[in-house]
């Protein structure tokens, strides 16, 4: 009686929250663990962050906008934060556009500056001549699904680079795609499945000389800094880029609000036309609670960034070794250049929805690349931009851990998922030679 | 079995769970505890195999069957399935409903189509349907097998209608029946069939018959 007991608390400790493992109907089991490792699709709010936005949705409700003492108290907690966000990221308060999420940012980066470079091409290179963009096989949907809306439209041309077979882009492979029309590069920073860091110091580097060498203003350089946001540094002048995105999700902040950083000069195109905030990029009452947590969120996360970043780091090999014991598995990205809290792995023979199911069961919340936990039919594109095959695809499970994340968790997790792949292997017709994999 | 009518009229639609993600508690016993599969294939005497998939489209089905030479039912079977849980859970459902009782005859083993396998399953997530199709295409595969081995190639009966995905064993009539029950376009008919999943090169062809069959049922649009 006891034991279980004790397990509740552990559940009530890390979560806040014990209804969700109760409410999860695939978990029999009352007495399960709940150790949640998903961080990489989304974080808890940090209750500090939750406390600073509260006083924002009923105290504090007045619209920015207005003129009015109550307006100008919202309007003041919207140049604090913005100003506080400018801070961390070494630009002007001017620079941070605030819009509805990850995905908006990665949108309004792509579409904006494609929209605006259009005419100026065409001015430049002929009526039939089309804007270029540079980005990469493995970056979100964000924005890789907006890019290739355009260039089946007809209104770009796009190059998608393959990464290395560790995750990881050449610059060279970068600068060498660059041609007259290029009028933007979009590279991630860290990627959300596979974990591996891209060099964008050195690519924004690369492309500053560039423009120099040509004496233009082309092509920009926009990065998705999301995933990295909790780990590294986001000066941008470090880091040479004139666009970057950052969401609260990810950082223990609140869903549904996200920053595009525009460096002064960038010339871009808003996608939503209104009242004219943000600088005319995002109409619509600014979301004030969710501004408010977004700077408090980012200021906290950068604060212990780099204790937070050796601290999982220690966690996140200890799990890679634990794992990597299991016959027939293989590591999904660098080993070194990878987020602290990301571990992906691929196991022969399995299949990856089934294998996350079991681990559900079990308390451990995963997810995985296989086709059949994704809407399309088709697993994960940043696996088979790897160059792996369609099978470590279908078998590969992502665990991403956070600040809740234990040795005991990790420890539990290496102790669990022997036997779920023993389990699923025992039921699989399939056995494939490694050198399939 | 019931008659060719009630079965047209079975709506493969997660009517039964609302047509959320979540699984059905039929499907998850049957996929936390799956029945009749295969432990030890080389020990296991069968009359019958058949395979169907392969591990790069995500589910491959493999079916061992036991035959009664006299009454021509099937005695035993057992399975291995590489996929999800729908997968898993539809294979082990179809040994359940192929073994219950007497056994099923070769011949009404032959008519099992997934509609029924998901009816007794207490439906699928809509986008799940597709990992169900496989099983009775393996069983129809191990049920030629046994023929072949009985030397009655006579009834070895090739999948009805002409296959489309090799590697699928997806056939012509799979994708009229795809389209009788609504799917309008490629991703549709996938989602219901999992065609071209296996064998790229056969979405042109699949694209023009669902073109076909849909003017054929619903008129030039």
């Amino acid at each position: 009686m006891s034991k279980g007991k004790k397990e509740k608390k552990i559940i009530k400790a890390k979560t806040g929250n014990r209804s969700i493992a109760k409410k999860n109907k695939l978990t029999s089991n009352k007495s399960v663990r709940f150790v949640y490792m998903d961080h990489a699709a989304t974080t808890p709010v940090d209750a500090r962050v939750m406390k600073a936005m509260l006083p924002y949705f009923d105290k504090y409700y007045a619209n920015p906008s207005s003129l009015h003492a109550p307006g100008q108290v919202a309007g003041a907690a919207v140049f604090n934060s913005r100003n506080s966000i400018a801070e961390i990221l070494n630009a002007h308060a001017d620079e941070m556009v605030f819009v509805s999420g990850g995905t908006a940012s990665d949108n309004l980066a792509v579409v904006g500056t494609v929209n605006s470079s259009a005419v100026e091409i065409k001015k430049l290179f002929g009526a039939d001549a089309l804007p270029h963009v540079i980005t990469s096989a493995i970056e979100h949907p964000a924005v890789l699904e907006p890019l290739i809306k355009l260039e089946r439209k007809g209104k770009i041309e796009l190059t998608q680079l393959k990464p290395e077979k560790n995750g990881v882009l050449r610059v060279k492979d970068v600068v060498d795609a660059i041609n007259e029309r290029t009028v933007l590069i979009s590279i991630m920073y860290a990627n959300n499945e596979v974990g591996s860091v891209q060099p964008i110091a050195e690519i924004g580097k690369a492309i500053i000389k560039y423009r120099k060498s040509k004496n233009i203003a082309y092509p920009y350089f926009h990065t998705d800094a999301c995933q990295a946001a909790g780990f590294f540094d986001l000066n941008f002048e470090k880091l040479h880029v004139d666009l970057m995105t950052l969401n609260g999700g990810k950082i223990y902040g609140p869903k549904g609000i996200g920053l595009l950083f525009v460096r002064r000069g960038v010339k871009i195109e808003p996608m939503i036309y209104g009242g004219g905030q943000e600088r005319r990029l995002r109409s619509g009452t600014e979301n004030v609670p969710g501004i408010v947590g977004l700077a408090k969120a980012l200021e906290l996360a950068q604060a212990k960034r780099e204790k937070e970043s050796d601290r999982l780091i220690k966690l996140r090999d200890r799990l890679i070794d634990g794992l990597l014991k299991i016959e027939k598995s293989r590591l999904n990205g660098d080993a070194k250049k990878r987020l602290p809290n990301n571990v992906n792995i691929s196991f022969m023979d399995i299949e990856g929805e089934a294998a996350m199911l079991y681990l559900d069961a079990k308390g451990i919340y995963c997810s995985t690349g296989s086709a059949c936990a994704s809407r399309a039919l088709d697993p994960s594109h940043v696996i088979l931009a790897l160059g792996l095959s369609y099978e470590a695809a279908h078998g590969s499970l992502r665990f991403t851990l956070g600040q809740s994340t234990t040795k005991k968790d990790v420890d539990y997790v290496i102790k669990e998922l022997p036997d779920v792949v023993r389990k699923l292997r025992a039921i699989s017709p399939v056995s494939l030679d490694m050198k399939q994999f | 079995m019931t008659n060719k009518k009630a079965q047209k009229s079975v709506d493969i639609a997660p009517a039964k769970n609302g047509g959320s993600g979540f699984y059905s508690d039929i499907v998850k016993e049957h996929f936390f505890h799956p029945k009749n599969f295969m432990e030890d294939d080389k020990a296991y005497k069968a009359d019958g195999q058949g395979m169907v998939g392969s591990p790069a489209c995500g589910d491959v089905m493999r079916v061992w069957i036991k035959v009664d030479k006299k009454s021509e039912r099937v005695k035993d079977l057992k399975w291995k399935t590489f996929g999800c849980a729908s997968a898993i859970a539809a294979t082990s459902m179809m040994s359940v409903m192929v073994t219950e009782g007497e056994g099923m005859t070769l011949e009404e083993a032959r008519k099992l189509r997934p509609q029924d396998i998901t009816e007794r399953l207490h439906g699928l997530p809509t986008r799940k349907i597709h990992c169900s199709v496989l099983g009775d295409k393996a069983l129809r595969s191990a049920i030629n097998d046994y023929y072949r081995k009985q030397g009655e190639t006579d009834k070895i009966e090739i999948e009805s209608g002409r296959i489309i995905d090799k590697v699928l064993k997806i056939t012509d009539h799979d994708i009229e029946e795809a389209v009788l029950e609504g799917a309008t376009n490629l991703e549709e008919v996938q989602s219901k069939t999992k065609v071209g999943t296996g064998d790229e090169t056969c979405i042109p062809e699949v694209e023009q018959l669902i073109r076909f069959y849909r003017e054929k049922f619903f008129g030039a649009e």
